[in-house]
């Protein structure tokens, strides 16, 4: 066994073989890895998807390629629609930003060694696997993926193939494969609790934390209150699909001419259990895009973060008030007029704290150095697409107006921008950011500009007209907009946005090339390549197993010190001590 | 903004984390080596927040119990089968006899500690069996999980217990059955940095198995005085 002078722990060694290296193993680092590559795969899979209901948005008559058939029928857009949503949302969304990076850089940011609980992470990345797994595997069934969207709405998820294709064995792989991700993502939501109370190393105090730690906190505990409610929906769910109970199946109900013998349950009774897990599941998607966004930015702006303090408890207000707002999904839904005014209330008030944070934002930005690396652009794009999707909220927050919006191509756009794309924007700054300290080398700058503003414009370009559809009442989840002769008019839109989306699409490609080949080729990255402050830049790239090789760090300053006056560089890492800054000087 | 720069690192106490609770000095031995350090209060934070899961998981099945029920028309009062009252009694029970094993364990009476917490582990087993003999005069009956809301419900709030039950009873033949270094030895002291000591592990069972005592009882006079 090594042996360390100066206190610290013990030095914990790598396993030796293939499979408890890559495979199953329990390193934080690796394990974060594996979740990053899932929502790799995932994302293309996801993006594909939409690629197909795009081109048959477009040309409704159009021979197209993986579809049985090779015309797509509606219910065919319907499968895709909801596997592109649940693809997405949970193997991207929730899996990237808070499982992938924050796995790798969580425990390395706070002076730990690991995880509190590396078997449980690794269990967790398993269950998630075999989530993915279970899920995909409905494509394949007879009937296909089911068609009720990621919100899965009883009855029509409820009583089996006779609500259509999909709905049979499909809908019941979807039901089990979800389950299986909540207890996947609980374990998670465990171990970075855990870890972030427990773990810290000497001096971390909490406001030592840097914002990207406290987003991966507060977003566990979300995770860790909301998944439990999401399980519990989908075995009730499961038992009306599988064992004839009638938890959400209401009585007289005939679906083609046909009685269902159910009675007495409420469809309802879904929506507020999916809802109180949904929307808190929106907050799980985007708030580590924020507490990248604000470590990028000032970073690169070479100024230490606007109001730290105000920025950690906006974080705190937004994922407790993200548990008050589940109603506002379900104005709609025949609920009384004072509760949706309660609901609208507390929605509009998560502005605040949102309001707080894209203050601070540009007040970091404000008077800086800024270097616009790409990295730094994804970050300042983030703030914009967050902005964007989050004022389109403050419509839809107001229940007399949602009525008008509800179901329509607003709504579509309101949440691929706040978040869908804007989380999406969280990731690539995060990957372009942490790259070199994940695989040891650099990625290409020019070729992340060029992908950074191909995809800012282009989503600018998709979901901005998809606005106007909304506003003249174009209905979202038509596969067709032909038939309708309301529609006809918008067909031109349509085909506006399929365009723009085939050149984003593409521009992804850049990504994937520039994240491939920079894996081998890229420059061999320094240990700080950004001469950033926080602790995952004081060790090597990639970093040792057991991370500070056996001696952990001791803290002496806030995470964002930079631009500090008579300092010899523009910045002072977390581990300094003020000896040797002193010595320096 | 120098403001926050301080001369001394801020020592913060140890419940709050802060890393106080890792221990300095390398002389690792050889059961401590090859795994991460973790202070043994990291699995009391573990256990208070995976209790707040389920909490959250069994909250949201009560408040669909309260929610279905309120939707009256089809709802019918199950008669609960009597023998729950003697499961109730026998958890209960089982509640204080983890409590006497503790407290020989943290008293120093292995002898005594491991009486008490196998009579537990008995009890547990016992409630479950119990539990199964209900369903059958259930099943007996003619009610079943689809006959009626109430026995949905019923059936499925027991079963969810059961099954976080027999965690705990899997819990208990663990910390009974592993070979545990005695704390007092160089190979304990070393162990105890990286991995979970029998006390520690003796204690989170047993808040464990007192939060799933007090869910049944809460569960039960739901079912009895909400039916």
């Amino acid at each position: 066994m090594v042996t360390h002078d100066g206190g610290g722990a013990h030095a914990h060694h790598p396993p030796a073989g293939f499979i408890r290296k890559y495979i199953f193993s329990t390193d934080h680092k690796v394990i974060g890895i594996q979740y990053f590559l899932l929502a790799l795969v995932s994302v293309f899979i996801g993006m594909f998807l939409s690629l197909l209901m795009r081109l048959h948005l477009a040309w409704p008559g159009a021979k197209l390629p993986f579809i049985s058939g090779g015309i797509m029928t509606p219910e065919q857009y319907l499968a895709l629609m909801t596997m592109h949503g649940t693809i997405m949302i949970f193997m991207v969304l929730t899996t990237a930003p808070q499982s992938g990076f924050g796995n790798f850089f969580l425990p390395i940011q706070i002076g730990a060694e690991d995880m509190a609980f590396p078997v449980i992470n690794m269990l967790s990345f398993w269950t998630t696997f075999l989530s993915l797994m279970v899920l995909l595997a409905a494509f394949f069934v007879t009937g296909g993926a089911p068609i009720t969207g990621w919100t899965a709405y009883p009855p029509l998820s409820a009583i089996g193939e006779i609500t259509g294709p999909g709905e049979g064995l499909g809908q019941t792989l979807w039901v089990v494969g979800i389950a299986i991700f909540a207890g996947g993502s609980l374990m998670g939501a465990l171990n970075f609790i855990t870890t972030t109370i427990d773990l810290r190393a000497r001096g971390m105090s909490l406001m030592r934390m840097p914002l990207t730690v406290w987003a991966w906190f507060v977003t566990a505990i979300l995770g860790l209150l909301a998944f439990g409610v999401l399980l519990a929906a989908c075995i009730l769910l499961l038992l009306d699909r599988v064992a004839g109970t009638s938890f959400f199946i209401p009585g007289g109900l005939v679906v083609t001419d046909k009685l269902i013998n159910h009675k007495g349950g409420s469809p309802l009774l879904w929506q507020h259990l999916f809802w109180f897990f949904g929307h808190p599941e929106v907050y799980i998607a985007i708030v580590p895009g924020m507490g990248v966004a604000s470590h990028v930015l000032s970073t690169f702006s070479r100024k230490p973060v606007f109001g730290y303090r105000a920025m950690a408890y906006a974080l705190c207000a937004i994922g407790f008030l993200g548990f008050c707002v589940w109603g506002h999904h379900m104005f709609v839904s025949g609920m009384s007029p004072y509760s949706a005014l309660a609901f609208s209330v507390l929605t509009m008030s998560i502005g605040v704290p949102s309001a707080i944070k894209t203050f601070n934002w540009l007040g970091t930005l404000w008077g800086g150095q800024i270097r616009f690396t790409a990295p730094m652009l994804f970050a300042i794009g983030f703030v914009s697409l967050f902005v964007t999707g989050g004022l389109s909220g403050l419509f839809l927050a107001q229940p007399s107006i949602d009525l008008y919006f509800h179901d329509t191509y607003f709504v579509v756009a309101h949440f691929h921008l706040i978040m869908g794309v804007a989380a999406i924007f969280g990731i690539f700054a995060a990957t372009y950011f942490w790259f070199p300290k994940m695989f040891g080398r650099m990625m290409s700058e020019p070729l992340g500009k060029v992908h950074f503003w191909l995809t800012f414009a282009g989503v600018y370009l998709i979901f901005m007209p998809m606005h106007y559809l909304g506003l003249v009442g174009h209905p979202r989840r038509y596969a067709d907009d032909t038939g309708a002769y309301f529609l006809a008019p918008l067909h031109n839109v349509h085909l506006f946005i399929t365009v723009s989306a085939i050149i984003t699409m593409t521009a992804q490609l850049i990504f994937l090339f520039n994240f491939l080949r920079s894996l081998k080729w890229g420059k061999k990255a320094e240990m700080n390549p950004w001469q950033a402050t926080t602790l995952e830049w004081s060790i090597p790239s990639p970093p040792p197993h057991d991370n500070f090789a056996g001696k952990l760090p001791a803290i002496y300053r806030g995470p964002y010190e930079f631009a500090v006056p008579g300092a010899v560089e523009d910045y002072i890492p977390q581990h300094l001590a003020p000896e040797e800054v002193a010595r320096a000087r | 903004m120098p403001g926050t720069v301080v001369e001394d690192i801020e020592v913060t106490h140890a419940g709050q984390g802060g890393g106080t609770g890792i221990p300095g000095g390398g002389d690792d031995g050889d059961s401590g080596g090859g795994l991460p350090a973790i202070p043994q209060r990291a699995y009391f934070t573990a256990i208070s927040m995976g209790l707040g899961a389920i909490l959250m998981f069994f909250m949201a099945l009560i408040s669909s119990y309260i929610v279905r029920k309120g939707l009256g028309g089809d709802w019918q009062a199950l008669r609960l089968p009597s023998i729950l009252w003697l499961n109730t009694l026998v958890l209960l029970a089982s509640s204080g006899t983890i409590e006497f094993a503790r407290r020989h364990l943290s008293a120093g009476e292995p002898a005594d500690f491991r009486r008490w917490w196998r009579i537990t582990t008995a009890l547990g087993g016992i409630f479950l069996l119990g539990q199964w003999q209900a369903w059958r005069q259930l099943v007996a009956a003619g009610v079943y999980l689809a006959s009626n809301p109430s026995s949905s419900f019923f059936y499925v709030l027991t079963a969810a217990h059961g099954v976080h039950l027999l965690g705990g009873i899997v819990a208990l033949v663990y910390v009974a059955f592993r070979a545990w270094p005695a704390p007092s030895t160089a190979l304990g002291a070393a162990a105890a940095r990286s991995r979970i000591t029998q006390s520690t592990a003796a204690e989170i069972t047993s808040i464990y198995w007192h939060f799933m005592d007090g869910l049944w009882v809460f569960l039960f006079l739901l079912l009895q005085l909400g039916r």
